[in-house]
């Protein structure tokens, strides 16, 4: 693959930007998580970690390493950007780990979807019919940052995307799942958020000292299912 | 050998270097708002860089030591007192048993370190001991230290007498003050600002709100403006990256940012002169100077091949 359109850039002098576009398409974040994915695989020295988020994947680098085992480039930003573009340009030949599908039971009674009734009236709909949309869909998780665990979600019905809550909650149980937009999360801590909670699930969607540290990895899809 | 809190001070954590390799889960890394300044007394000691350290914000902790250790203090200058004698900044010091260090007022800075020859023993999660207080992880418990809370230290020394060889050269002192310039390199979004917006950002003195803490450095000043609005999907964000927000104000975000972000990254704060922007304090001021990519990367170049003499200089002291 190679694209006229991808813009490099520094976010700082120890890391870099791969910016594959400025929208959201499963196509983009793919591509953002086989980057990521590969050099996860095949870290050049001073490598630290990759980084994928919606549409952009993030190297960060220890600047000096880079420089010295890179120094026929006049910047270590200039190196792993020359590594980065070789990486892009093969990287219909790099495998996905592939993405599973998988259910989280949702509890939607009042205790547990605190802004369900904001939401319905907000959309003009009951609240049942809400939830009935809101289950209907398999989201794909893009990607995992505010919180340990807190995975990033598209796409809502436009008939149900609801902006954020004017004033955050200063604290959000753990467990509550969010509308903002179109996008939906799963706070996986508690913690202070805006996001409009439809319910709550009992899964744990980060455990510290498990094999896996999240529930969910960028990529998946995700499809919730009422409980009583 | 632990030592014991006395007094817990307003906020007393455990910090390493950070917590790097698992900020695609989320997990930031945490760790010293300061790394020259934890390095720095590290090195002196003889301890990796990455030790743990106590960082302290003034009021700062009372601190009782229960056996003889070699500890060292930098970072911001907090006037330590050790029972009546008072500690010099970046020199290794021999704390006795029962000895009890206070700190006097905060003359520079706002964050001060203590480091202990050997290390302290920590709950160390992900690789590092830097404390997730988010998440509740690392460093004591996850959480700050409080009165009567006792830290295990991985040793004692057995020297009866301690002259101390070990000093940092005035010129790897990070230069602290209350007004810094600090250099920038532009963000992805510093073309989107305005002539005007740029101008701002680079002439004028910003000023660090009270709101400002580990996570974040809200600045005050004139609004900036960019020449378009720019709608963002959110990317991986740094320690140092300086966000606009939609009012046109500025935040630069600190060690225990969240791992992405929306806002436009106008610019990012040279890892060479983090330090400087670490040790601030509400009122403070800052102002801004524009480098390249090379001159910033060369600045941590520089820093490093300074702290490799000192590296050296302080086995030689260590194996003597």
């Amino acid at each position: 693959m190679s694209d006229d359109s991808i813009r490099f850039f520094p976010l700082g002098d120890v890391a870099l930007t791969v910016e594959f576009a400025t929208h959201i398409s499963e196509a983009i974040n793919s591509k953002a998580i086989s980057l990521a994915e590969y050099f996860e695989r095949n870290p050049f020295p001073g490598f630290v970690e990759a980084v994928p988020a919606y549409s952009s994947t993030t190297l960060f680098y220890d600047l000096v390493a880079v420089r010295k085992n890179f120094p026929q480039f006049p910047t270590a930003f200039a190196a792993v950007k020359s590594l980065a573009a070789a990486a892009i340009n093969g990287i219909s030949k790099i495998e996905s780990s592939g993405s599973r599908t998988v259910e989280i039971p949702l509890d939607c009674s009042d205790g547990a979807a605190l802004d369900l009734e904001f939401i319905a009236e907000n959309s003009g709909l009951s609240p049942g019919k809400v939830i009935d949309i809101f289950t209907s869909v398999t989201y794909r998780v893009y990607m995992l940052g505010f919180l340990p665990g807190f995975s990033y979600m598209a796409d809502v019905d436009d008939r149900i995307a609801t902006p954020r809550r004017d004033s955050p909650r200063l604290l959000v149980p753990k467990g509550s799942v969010g509308i903002a937009g179109k996008q939906t999360g799963i706070y996986s801590l508690e913690s202070p958020g805006g996001w409009q909670i439809i319910g709550r699930t009992d899964i744990e969607m980060f455990t510290p000292f498990g094999a896996e540290l999240t529930f969910l990895r960028p990529g998946d899809r995700v499809r919730f299912v009422t409980v009583k | 050998m632990s030592i014991l809190i006395q007094k817990p001070g307003m906020l007393t954590t455990v910090q390493d270097l950070g917590r790097n390799g698992y900020r695609r889960f989320g997990i930031n890394p945490n760790g010293v708002m300061d790394v020259a300044a934890a390095c720095l007394i590290n090195i002196l000691l003889g301890n990796d860089d990455n030790e743990a350290v106590l960082e302290m914000h003034f009021p700062a902790p009372e601190i009782v030591f229960a056996a003889d250790v070699v500890a060292a203090i930098g970072g911001g200058d907090f006037s330590p007192i050790l029972d009546d004698h008072a500690v010099t900044n970046w020199r290794p010091f021999l704390a006795k048993k029962d000895s009890v260090l206070k700190f006097g007022r905060n003359a520079v800075g706002n964050r001060a370190y203590l480091a202990v020859s050997g290390g302290f023993k920590c709950d160390e999660w992900l690789g590092s001991s830097s404390t997730n207080l988010a998440a509740h992880l690392g460093g004591f418990y996850g959480r700050k230290l409080e009165k009567s809370d006792r830290i295990e230290a991985n040793k004692t020394t057995k020297k009866k007498t301690f002259a101390s060889g070990g000093q940092v050269s005035q010129s790897l002192i990070p230069f602290y003050s209350h007004f810094p310039t600090v250099r920038v390199i532009a963000g992805g979004e510093f073309e989107n600002l305005t002539a005007n917006g740029r101008e701002l950002l680079l002439n004028q003195d910003f000023t660090i709100s009270s709101n400002s803490n580990r996570m974040g450095f809200r600045l005050a000043g004139k609004p900036l403006n960019l020449s378009r609005p720019v709608e963002l999907i959110s990317s991986a964000v740094s320690f140092g990256t300086i966000q606009m927000l939609p009012d046109g104000q500025l935040i630069v975000l600190m060690a225990d940012h969240q791992t992405s972000g929306g806002y436009p990254r106008i610019a990012h704060v040279i890892t060479r002169d983090l330090p400087l922007l670490a040790q601030l304090g509400a009122n403070d001021k800052v102002a801004f100077h524009l480098v390249e990519i090379a001159e910033a990367e060369n600045l941590a170049l520089e820093f490093e091949h300074d702290l490799n003499f000192l590296r050296a200089g302080c086995k030689f002291q260590a194996n003597r």
